[in-house]
């Protein structure tokens, strides 16, 4: 029935996010004013997030997932392209502007325990936002931190308000994080590797919650992981990162049994199976590393590892985003 | 502030800590009751020397530094006409009148000096008066005879013709036995100074105050300008407190600050701030404040503001920028980034707080630091001129070579209390630092 209402909003409403051709590069320098280069981290992005779905960033460490996450949350300055949310440009928004736009969306990082400052109670921790956006009455402050406990199911409220976070579980912590992301009532949520340090016990716990949130509030959830493995579940799109770049989108089933990418059916392997059998067979995985981002090699960032690499083309010149199958994007010049 | 609370109540494990504690308040109880009952104007007053202490001795010793070392020193005593039985003969045009003043001394020691303060409350003609000494065994000597001003003071002392007369000076030819041996003896007994006065106007009164100066003084002794030590050992308490407090909390909040910010905002911000720091670190402090209070004042407001001004830019910086650092990259300060948190806000409230438990004890042991620093400045003559503090004190022991005259008691109080004080700030400081920093604890 939720799923419905999703549907609704999705159709009513255009993209919430787009990313338009957006490059993050850190300037390497030497001596302090030499410029050596850039690591381009995010590369020449386009994606199209619809209102209220869920969607994953998949790629190995490095890809630069985690930077694209904080170019959109504004953490980076993007040095080349557009964010777009709700039809305005980040690039263009005055300081009011931009802080209105941090309490739309809400950020869930990698390490519960690093994210919540440890000199704070929770309840201090839930205010903080709140104080930070202009909500001067106290009372109402600690009824929307009591809200936000119930929300992630930390209940009752009154048993953790005045705990610290050193006196917390792992998961109570990334509930609490996931609190704090939620009291803004935000449109859309980047959860930047949620789970990655968590026992792996609470971890289908938190990605249930995530999702029931998103489900029930009809948020956007951008949810960056490198464990294909969970993201069925969890999400309803996904776009794999290679090197800065997209390689692959699509929605979930599609893209988990039509993988079109070279690198994304390697990444498909390299899920692990609990198959007896595989104990007698070896996997194919690619050799090598991800690319220096640095000096990225030309052409196809996948061609020195790829095995069905054609000369004089992949090694020459970026492939064009290509529909092999309907909805089903990908970067690859097998498919031109 | 929880960690803060717990470590608090942690202290109470520490003997060190419960001692630096009561050495703190019972500084900081006798601070409280010396500007209350000294005030402040009366201080100064009292420390410009002069006439509240004419009936002081100069430079006596404690009284319990005389009882340790086993003697019976004399003390100064007062004999005042209002308690001797004055004989009166009125006649035409004036009195007669006779003053004994008579005393018990029965000391082991001579007094350090003799002197008569005479007023009289004559219109015009001014009454004529004679001084007759009477020692216990009979003897008399006439002091000779005097007109009287309304404010006459007989410095019996520095009586250079009956100094010749005894062979002796007065304070010890009074006192002494008849026989001609060396070293004099005490003779102890009922003395009398009497007056002979003759008022030629008949409602004109005159009263005497004869004050036998005794060699110790009280609990601290006086100086050379007959001031009781006291005055200035415990009004140096709430100063060097003052000090010491101010200049710490001073230099620690604007060092942290800058630090903090300088970390936060990074590039050249953080540059000006490094090389500042590298600057001011080897920048000699005594003798930029020698300077400024030679050329400029030595008023102790402007010692404390230059003492802050040049603290601001110290090594702390350096410290608390390493501590920092890595503060700066952790991610609940990204996250607070994340939900639009401004700059002041990030530095004062998520980054200074994380590392203010850890620089509670170097507080702590900062403020004694500061507080040798003002008596060392006093000492080298940069003292504040009206205020009386403990490294005053020790300035005037130095100029008067009060070691050399065996004026010990004159440089050890001031120096004794200049210890207790680093002392209890420094047990204090030493436990805070155990409880805040773990990795000193034993576990």
């Amino acid at each position: 029935m939720s799923a419905s209402i999703r549907e609704v909003r999705t159709s009513a409403t255009g993209p919430v996010l787009s990313v338009r051709d957006l490059h993050t590069w850190f300037e390497l320098r030497q001596w302090g004013f030499l410029r050596v280069g850039s690591v381009r981290a995010v590369d020449g992005v386009n994606f199209d997030l619809k209102a209220g779905e869920a969607v994953a960033f998949v790629g190995e460490s490095g890809c630069g997932k985690s930077s694209l996450a904080r170019t959109l949350l504004g953490l980076h300055q993007p040095t080349r392209g557009e964010v777009i949310f709700e039809g305005r440009s980040l690039g263009t928004l005055d300081a009011a502007e931009r802080k209105a736009y941090l309490a739309r969306v809400g950020y869930v990082q990698q390490d519960p325990y690093g994210a919540l400052p440890p000199f704070m109670d929770v309840r201090r921790i839930l205010h903080e936002p709140l104080i930070v956006h202009g909500v001067r009455n106290r009372a109402e402050r600690d009824q929307r931190a009591r809200e936000a406990l119930e929300e992630v199911r930390l209940s009752p409220p009154e048993d953790f308000l005045s705990k610290f976070p050193h006196m917390l579980s792992g998961g109570q912590q990334q509930r609490v994080v996931i609190a704090r992301a939620l009291i803004l009532r935000p449109a859309m949520i980047i959860a930047d590797e949620p789970v990655s340090m968590l026992d792996a016990s609470v971890r289908v716990e938190i990605l249930q919650l995530l999702r029931s949130i998103q489900i029930d509030h009809g948020l956007t959830l951008a949810f960056i992981t490198h464990d294909l493995s969970t993201v069925r579940h969890f999400a309803e799109r996904i776009f794999v990162m290679y090197a800065g770049r997209i390689v692959e989108q699509a929605e979930v089933n599609e893209l988990l049994n039509h993988p079109q990418h070279p690198y994304t059916q390697a990444l498909l392997t390299a899920i692990s199976d609990p198959d007896p059998d595989n104990a007698r067979q070896q996997r194919e995985v690619p050799s090598g590393e991800p690319p220096s981002l640095l000096k990225p090699p030309a052409g196809c960032r996948f061609h020195p590892r790829c095995n069905r690499m054609i000369a004089g083309t992949c090694d020459q010149e970026y492939p064009p985003d290509l529909e092999p199958r309907p909805g089903h994007g990908t970067a690859c010049w097998l498919y031109r | 502030m929880r960690q803060l609370l717990d470590g608090l109540r942690r202290l109470g494990q520490y003997p060190s800590a419960l001692v630096g504690l009561a050495i703190i308040f019972a500084l900081v109880g006798t601070a409280v009751f010396t500007v209350v009952t000294i005030p402040y104007g009366q201080a100064l007053e009292l420390w410009r020397g002069g006439d509240p202490w004419r009936m002081h001795p100069v430079n006596a010793r404690p009284v319990w530094v005389d009882r340790i070392a086993g003697n019976n020193s004399p003390r100064t005593m007062v004999v005042s006409s209002r308690d001797a039985l004055i004989e009166e003969e009125p006649f035409v045009g004036g009195s007669r009148m006779r003053i004994p003043l008579e005393f018990d001394f029965g000391y082991a020691g001579f007094p350090s000096e003799l002197n008569l303060f005479l007023t009289s409350t004559h219109v015009e003609r001014e009454p004529f008066v004679r001084l007759t000494w009477e020692t216990p065994d009979g003897r008399e000597f006439i002091l000779g005879g005097r007109r009287l001003a309304r404010e006459e003071r007989v410095s019996i002392s520095q009586d250079w013709e009956l100094e010749r007369r005894l062979g002796r000076v007065p304070h010890v030819g009074l006192f002494a036995e008849p026989a001609d041996d060396r070293p004099p003896q005490v003779l102890e007994g009922r003395y009398r100074l009497t007056l002979d006065v003759i008022s030629f106007e008949e409602d004109a009164r005159v009263d005497a105050d004869l004050v036998v100066y005794g060699r110790v003084h009280g609990l601290a002794g006086t100086d050379h300008q007959r001031r009781d030590l006291m005055v200035a050992l415990l009004w140096g308490i709430p100063v060097a407190l003052a000090f010491g407090l101010l200049a710490a909390v001073g230099t620690t909040v604007t060092t942290l600050v800058i630090a903090a910010a300088g970390v936060w905002y990074g590039g050249w911000i953080d540059a000006v701030i490094q090389r500042l720091t590298e600057v001011n670190i080897i920048l000699p402090m005594l003798p930029i404040l020698v300077m400024v209070g030679t050329l400029y004042s030595t008023s102790i407001w402007v010692m404390l503001g230059v003492v802050i001004a040049l603290g601001i830019f110290s090594a702390g910086i350096k410290m608390y920028r390493a501590m920092l650092l890595p503060i700066r990259e952790s991610p609940y300060i990204e996250a607070a980034k994340a939900y639009g948190a401004g700059n002041a806000r990030i530095i004062l409230r998520y980054m200074i707080p994380r590392i203010l438990p850890v620089l509670i004890p170097t507080f702590v042991i900062l403020i004694p630091s500061f507080v040798f620093l003002e008596a060392s400045l006093a000492l080298l003559g940069l003292g504040d001129p009206v205020l009386p503090t403990w490294g005053k004190v020790m300035n005037d022991a130095q100029t008067q070579s009060a070691l050399y005259h065996g004026f010990y008691y004159w440089v050890l109080s001031p120096a004794a209390l200049l210890m207790l004080t680093g002392l209890g700030f420094a047990m204090l400081g030493f436990a805070l630092d155990r409880v805040f920093n773990p990795r000193l604890r034993t576990m």
